[in-house]
C-alpha cells in the first residue's frame, strides 16, 4: 500500500526525482573520484616511508572516526551551502579509507617478491607497475568499495547543508510527515548503496591477479 | 567561544544525552551479538547467513533507516536505538565469533581432556581469550553508534545533533561549531580508550 503510494508520488513529480537521483550520483562519484586521486598517489608516495606512513595512517584512523554529519555541519560556517561545500565534506569523508587500504595494501606485498624481481633487475618504476600494484589492488579495492558505501550514505545528508540529492525527499517527507515522499528517497538511495557495495565487490574480486585468487 | 561560554550547561546536558543514548544501544546490541555470535561460531553456514543480514543494515544509509522506521514506530528513542542497534551488529557479531574461532583447537582439547564442559569452556576458555577482538569490535561499533546518534537527532532522538541541526536551521555557526566539535571530540576519546583498553589486554594474554 505504501509502496503503491510512493510509486504515484513518483509519477507525479518525475523531473523532481530523476533531478535529486542525478545530483546525488554527481556529488557522490566526483567526492569518490577526488579522493581516490588525491590518497592513492599519497598513499603511494609514502608506503615504504615507515615514519610518514604510520603518522599518515594513525591521522587517517582517526579521521575516520569523524561522525558524517559533523564533518558535513563544520563545513558550512566555512564554505557556505550548495553544491561545492557538500562535495568538499563528502571528499574529505573518503579519503581516510582509501589512504589507509593503499598504504596497507603496499607495504603488505610480501618482502620476498620485492628482493625477487629487483634481483631480476627490475627498475623502481617497473617493481611499483608491475609487482606492488597490481598484487595491492584489491586491497585499494576494498578501501574504494568502503569509501563509496560511506559517500554514498553522507550524501543524503548533503541535503542539511543545501547539496541536494535523494536526502531532500527524506527530510521533506520526515518534515512534513509525508511517507511516499520519505520513502521516496530512501528506498533508491538503499537500492544505490547496495548496488554500490555489491559492484565493488565484483571489482575487487576481478581486479585479483589471477595467480593470487585462492578459489 | 562567547556562546559556548554562555551555553556550556546546554552542551553538557547534549553531550550526556548524547551518551546515554549510545550507551543503551550498544549495550543492547553487544547482548543480542554475543548470543547470536557464540550459536554462530563454528556453524560456517549459519555465520554466512548471519554475515550477509547484518552486512545489509550496515550498508543502508543511516538517514534512509531511520526514514524507514517511521511509517512502523514513528519519531524519537526508539527509532533512534533500533538504527543504532541494527548498524553495530555487523561489527559485533563478527568480532564475537573470531574472536571464539580464533581459539585454538588444542586449547580446547586441553580444556576437554581436563574434564570441562561446553559451558566451562565458552566462559572460561573461550570468551576470555576473544576478548581482545570483542573490544576491537565495540571500538569500531561504539564509533558507528556515535555517529550514527547524530543523525537520529533528526527524529527527535536527542543528543549532541539536536545543537547542529538548530544551529543550521537557524545559521547559528556556533552552535554548529559545539555540536560538531563536541561530538568529533567524543568520537575520538571513545576511540583512543578502547583502542589503549585493546592493547592492554593483548599485552596481558602475551605476557
Amino acid at each position: 500500500m505504501l509502496l503503491l503510494d510512493t510509486w504515484t508520488y513518483l509519477i507525479g513529480h518525475p523531473n523532481q526525482f530523476w533531478k535529486a537521483l542525478g545530483v546525488h550520483m554527481a556529488l557522490s562519484a566526483s567526492a569518490l573520484l577526488l579522493a581516490a586521486v588525491v590518497s592513492i598517489p599519497a598513499g603511494i608516495a609514502v608506503a615504504r616511508r615507515n615514519h610518514l606512513a604510520l603518522g599518515l595512517v594513525n591521522l587517517a584512523n582517526v579521521a575516520r572516526t569523524l561522525p558524517s554529519l559533523a564533518v558535513l555541519a563544520l563545513v558550512m560556517p566555512l564554505l557556505g551551502t550548495g553544491f561545492v561545500p557538500s562535495l568538499f565534506a563528502l571528499t574529505l569523508i573518503a579519503l581516510p579509507p582509501i589512504i589507509t587500504h593503499t598504504i596497507a595494501a603496499l607495504r603488505g606485498v610480501d618482502a620476498d617478491v620485492v628482493d625477487a624481481a629487483l634481483g631480476m633487475g627490475m627498475t623502481r618504476t617497473a617493481l611499483l607497475w608491475k609487482i606492488e600494484l597490481p598484487m595491492a589492488l584489491p586491497t585499494v579495492f576494498a578501501g574504494l568499495r568502503t569509501a563509496a558505501v560511506q559517500v554514498i550514505s553522507g550524501a543524503v545528508l548533503a541535503s542539511f547543508i543545501g547539496g541536494g540529492g535523494l536526502g531532500d525527499f527524506i527530510t521533506a517527507g520526515i518534515a512534513m510527515m509525508a511517507v511516499p515522499q520519505l520513502l521516496l528517497g530512501a528506498i533508491p538511495v538503499t537500492l544505490l548503496a547496495l548496488a554500490t557495495d555489491f559492484l565493488f565487490g565484483v571489482l575487487q574480486r576481478r581486479m585479483t591477479p589471477i595467480g593470487l585468487r585462492s578459489a | 567561544m562567547n556562546w559556548f561560554l554562555r551555553h556550556w550547561t546546554d552542551v553538557a546536558v547534549a553531550l550526556w544525552e548524547h551518551m546515554a543514548i549510545s550507551i543503551t544501544a550498544l549495550a543492547i546490541a553487544f547482548a543480542l551479538s554475543l548470543v547470536i555470535g557464540i550459536v554462530a561460531a563454528r556453524r560456517m553456514r549459519l555465520y554466512a547467513v548471519v554475515m550477509t543480514l547484518s552486512g545489509f543494515l550496515y550498508t543502508i544509509p543511516t538517514l534512509a533507516f531511520l526514514a524507514f522506521l517511521i511509517p512502523v514506530v514513528g519519531l524519537g528513542r526508539t527509532n533512534a536505538t533500533i538504527t543504532m542497534v541494527a548498524f553495530s551488529l555487523m561489527i559485533l557479531i563478527r568480532g564475537v565469533a573470531t574472536g571464539i574461532r580464533e581459539v585454538p583447537a588444542d586449547t580446547i582439547d586441553a580444556a576437554r581432556g581436563m574434564g570441562m564442559d561446553a559451558g566451562q569452556i565458552l566462559r572460561l576458555i573461550e570468551l576470555p581469550l576473544a576478548l581482545p577482538l570483542i573490544v576491537a569490535a565495540l571500538r569500531v561499533s561504539g564509533v558507528t553508534v556515535i555517529s550514527v546518534s547524530v543523525v537520529a537527532a533528526y527524529v527527535n532522538a536527542g543528543g549532541l545533533g539536536t545543537l547542529i541541526f538548530s544551529g543550521i536551521a537557524t545559521d547559528h555557526a556556533a552552535k554548529i561549531w559545539a555540536g560538531a566539535l563536541t561530538v568529533c571530540g567524543l568520537a575520538v576519546v571513545v576511540d583512543l580508550l578502547l583502542a589503549w583498553t585493546e592493547r592492554r589486554l593483548r599485552a596481558g594474554q602475551a605476557a
